[in-house]
């Protein structure tokens, strides 16, 4: 055998070592950052969900002050978890609007009315349009639009516990 | 008061895995190297560290709250058999696992091992003590299995509902057997070269080592396919995630060793390479272990991330890999070559088989590891997916099968007998199948429609090696030979199958509607809610029918509310011809319901054909370790 040649497995050793020390010391983010972010929203007009909340129009985010939207369904699981997280969103002062994916209006008034209601209005999406154009493949999911109606944050997944720091300060940093 | 015990007998242990590795290097003088010496340490090593296993299966059947890993893994209303398998389906509890099964293997070594030399068994003895102290002392400094909560919780937070299921509780145990079973390989290669001395006795110590690790490694994983093709509810059975190559690679490794191993044993052949496969076969175990346990590499199989561990691994891992394999880029020289070959011989075919193995799973761990390589060193996110393992892994796959067809029917040294009618069979199954595809179904893939005549015409070749012997005087290692390439030549036409004939449908039905997918008409009767001991589900009730035969297929969409987790629970009615798998969706709001159809002709090959490949290993096994023990008790007999 060459003489190199047995080190070579050393080496690819080595490199091994290196690159995981180096993830190690700079974690992954968790998330690929939204394609979204920077751009402005999609237009679009969404009839009521439920009787006594209004509609949600996308002209209507551009009026100078920022907007939560909130991705959700009655039928979704992770929704349920949410909920009290979205409650104590509002509690600090953040305005949430919510687009409900292929929901009935008797079905998201039994949910608001059973995990608490944090939104304005609430928009209905009964085929994913919307959903599918804001770049969202599931439930729930959040976006924070600034003043002038460009997607500034995007958070895949149920808020969990953990997430209410970021997302205060993305709030603050869309005022 | 179990708990305690359980740490003190792991510090035990410990200290006798140190005493064990002093006494090796020589720090007791010439009676302490002695292997009788050595042999009642190494034994009560294993027995301390089995009672700390036992102590903690102990505490978690008992619901022992007040322990840490308890409280966290467990949950008094659980059933009793995950219970069980709590205690090593979590990070602190698999190591102990690990740790143990490494000591009663290091203790099986000493109590049974004939065939070396005193000098190179205790090399190997010290070898295996040194691997064990480093594991030791990640337990007790970085992962206490024993660690208490105080106060206790009232009630534990659950298990991961994924794995609350029959086959995983005893899946990672399978792999982890695997794992340390290639550690003896390692300690046996690490003591052969530091005493210069890689003889075909080292190789014939090796080789049982080697199969029943391999045996394990072949079974955990066609049991880990068939577990994710039926949990993760994707219909795939195999998707190339960083976990499930971590034990792919250990498993290629150890498929090459356990070839060029019967060449040194029989032939006194490829000593080096040998040695090298020894090393690398482990160190994937390790490289595995450490990229599954440390979140280095996203996964569908998340598992709880923690720097320290992460960075204790690592170091144990660079200590270890990286002395052997210095060890053996200085000491490699020392060892002489064996018997020279042919390239046209069974040596030859051999060095052909370990290439293209060595080649795959180099291909696999670049593959597995590119994602972090590319964004340390270009910053670029990435990921690698099927179609780059697939479209390297496959057509590599293939031409290994295909030197299956024809390397067996090879002879040892040099071949310059009449060859061709000896691979006439094979290879003309292979074209016949090519040919009657091409005229029968001119719409299949390359790859699937190679991969049916490749794996069509392995079956009358990998029997052949029985012809013209008389069964029962044949050796029981060549039956398990013959049994494991017809297992592979099985998996490999259910692969093809799988991906040239499957048909797949997704669709929102109201009930009563019907659905076709391949031959069968499925309708949706009704939909309603279940629950279980610690879930509540959405369950369809799905009628399948071929025109010949009805069936009920009911797939359901599970919660568990500790911790809260949403798992799909597939359904699948398996007939001899294949498998209807039906997978439940989300509503729709309107009184639709998605529900995804796969009809897979025969899918289920590709484990049958798994398990053959593990009992064509434990025929070889138990057929080498008789026929040693009938040629020791001849021996003996000679001496009297």
């Amino acid at each position: 055998m060459n003489r190199w040649l047995r080190f070579l497995p050393l080496l690819v050793l080595a490199a091994f070592v290196a690159a995981v020390i180096w993830r190690l010391d700079r974690p992954a983010e968790e998330q690929i950052p939204s394609q979204l972010v920077g751009q402005p929203v999609p237009s679009f007009a969404l009839a009521p969900a439920m009787p006594g909340k209004a509609g949600l129009l996308s002209a209507e985010l551009a009026k100078g002050r920022p907007r939560m939207i909130n991705v959700f369904a009655s039928w979704c699981v992770p929704c349920i978890t949410e909920a009290p997280l979205l409650m104590e969103l509002k509690r600090q002062g953040v305005a949430i609007d919510a687009i409900a994916v292929r929901d009935r209006p008797e079905d998201v008034a039994a949910f608001l009315a059973r995990h608490g209601d944090p939104f304005l209005a609430i928009g209905s999406d009964p085929e994913s349009r919307v959903q599918l154009a804001l770049g969202s493949s599931g439930v729930p999911e959040s976006f924070i639009v600034d003043g002038h109606g460009i997607i500034r944050y995007q958070h895949m997944g149920p808020i969990e516990p953990g997430d209410l720091p970021e997302i205060l300060r993305e709030w603050e940093a869309a005022k | 008061m179990i708990a305690e015990t359980g740490l003190a007998a792991l510090w035990l242990a410990t200290a006798l895995a140190a005493l064990q590795l002093g006494l090796a290097c020589g720090l007791g003088g010439e009676e302490g190297r002695r292997v009788g010496t050595i042999r009642a340490v190494a034994l009560s090593q294993a027995l301390l560290t089995l009672f700390a296993f036992g102590a903690l299966v102990m505490v978690f059947l008992d619901s022992d709250m007040s322990v840490k890993l308890v409280a966290a893994n467990s949950h008094s209303e659980k059933p009793w058999i995950y219970k069980f398998a709590g205690a090593w389906g979590n990070h602190e509890g698999s190591m102990l696992l690990w740790v143990t099964v490494l000591a009663v293997a290091g203790a099986v070594v000493a109590l049974f091992e004939r065939r070396l030399d005193e000098r190179t068994l205790g090399a190997t003895l010290g070898a295996q003590a040194a691997l064990g102290l480093g594991f030791f002392a990640f337990l007790l400094f970085a992962s206490n299995p024993f660690e208490r909560l105080d106060p206790a919780p009232l009630d534990g937070r659950g298990l991961n509902p994924l794995l609350q299921d029959p086959g995983l509780a005893f899946h990672p145990p399978t792999l982890y057997l695997g794992y340390v079973g290639l550690s003896v390989a390692f300690s046996l290669a690490v003591g052969g070269l530091i005493r210069g001395d890689v003889s075909p006795a080292i190789a014939r110590a090796m080789r049982p080592w080697v199969l029943a690790a391999w045996i394990f490694l072949t079974l955990g994983i066609t049991a880990g396919s068939y577990w994710a093709y039926y949990e993760l509810g994707w219909g795939g059975w195999w998707f190339w995630d960083p976990v499930e190559n971590a034990s792919l690679m250990p498993w290629l490794a150890a498929t090459a060793l356990l070839h060029s191993v019967n060449v040194l044993a029989a032939r006194g052949g490829l000593r080096a390479w040998t040695m090298m496969l020894a090393l690398v076969a482990f160190s994937m175990s390790m490289v595995g272990t450490f990229l599954v346990r440390s979140g280095i590499l996203t996964s569908v199989h998340a598992f709880a991330v923690d720097p320290t561990r992460g960075t204790f691994i690592l170091a144990l891992l660079a200590l270890y890999i990286g002395g052997a394999l210095t060890l053996f880029a200085f000491r490699i020289a020392h060892v002489k070559e064996g018997a020279p070959f042919e390239i046209v011989s069974r040596e030859g075919a051999l060095v052909a088989n370990n290439l293209l193995l060595s080649v795959i799973l180099g291909t696999v761990f670049v593959g597995t590891l590119y994602p972090l390589i590319a964004e340390a060193l270009f910053g670029e996110k990435l990921s690698v997916g099927p179609p780059y393992f697939d479209s390297v892994a496959g057509p590599l796959a293939l031409i290994l099968a295909a030197l299956m067809m024809i390397g067996p029917q090879l002879r040892w040294r040099r071949d310059k007998t009449a060859i061709l009618p000896r691979w006439a069979p094979g290879i003309l199954v292979a074209i016949a199948v090519l040919v009657g595809s091409f005229i029968l179904n001119p719409h299949i893939g390359l790859l699937p429609r190679l991969g049916l005549a490749i794996g069509a015409g392995l079956i009358p070749a990998s029997l052949q090696p029985l012809l013209g012997r008389s069964l029962r005087r044949t050796p029981l290692a060549v039956w398990g030979m013959a049994l494991a390439h017809l297992g592979v030549a099985v998996a490999i036409l259910g692969m093809a199958s799988d991906s040239a004939f499957t048909r797949e449908k997704l669709a929102a039905v109201r009930r009563g509607e019907i659905v076709e997918v391949g031959p069968w008409f499925v309708r949706l009767q009704e939909v309603m809610p279940v629950a279980g001991p610690n879930w509540t589900a959405i369950e369809a009730e799905l009628r399948a029918s071929t025109g010949s035969g009805l069936t009920v297929l009911k797939p359901q969409s599970r919660f568990f509310p500790s911790p809260p987790t949403t798992t799909n629970e597939a359904a699948i009615d398996t007939r001899w011809n294949g498998q209807l798998y039906a997978v439940l969706g989300e509503p729709d709001g309107q009184g639709r319901w998605q529900v995804r159809l796969w009809w897979k002709p025969f899918v289920t090959l590709i484990w049958l054909g798994g398990i053959l490949i593990g009992l064509g290993g434990v025929l070889a096994l138990v057929g080498r370790l008789l026929r040693e023990r009938r040629q020791r008790i001849r021996g003996e007999e000679a001496f009297a």
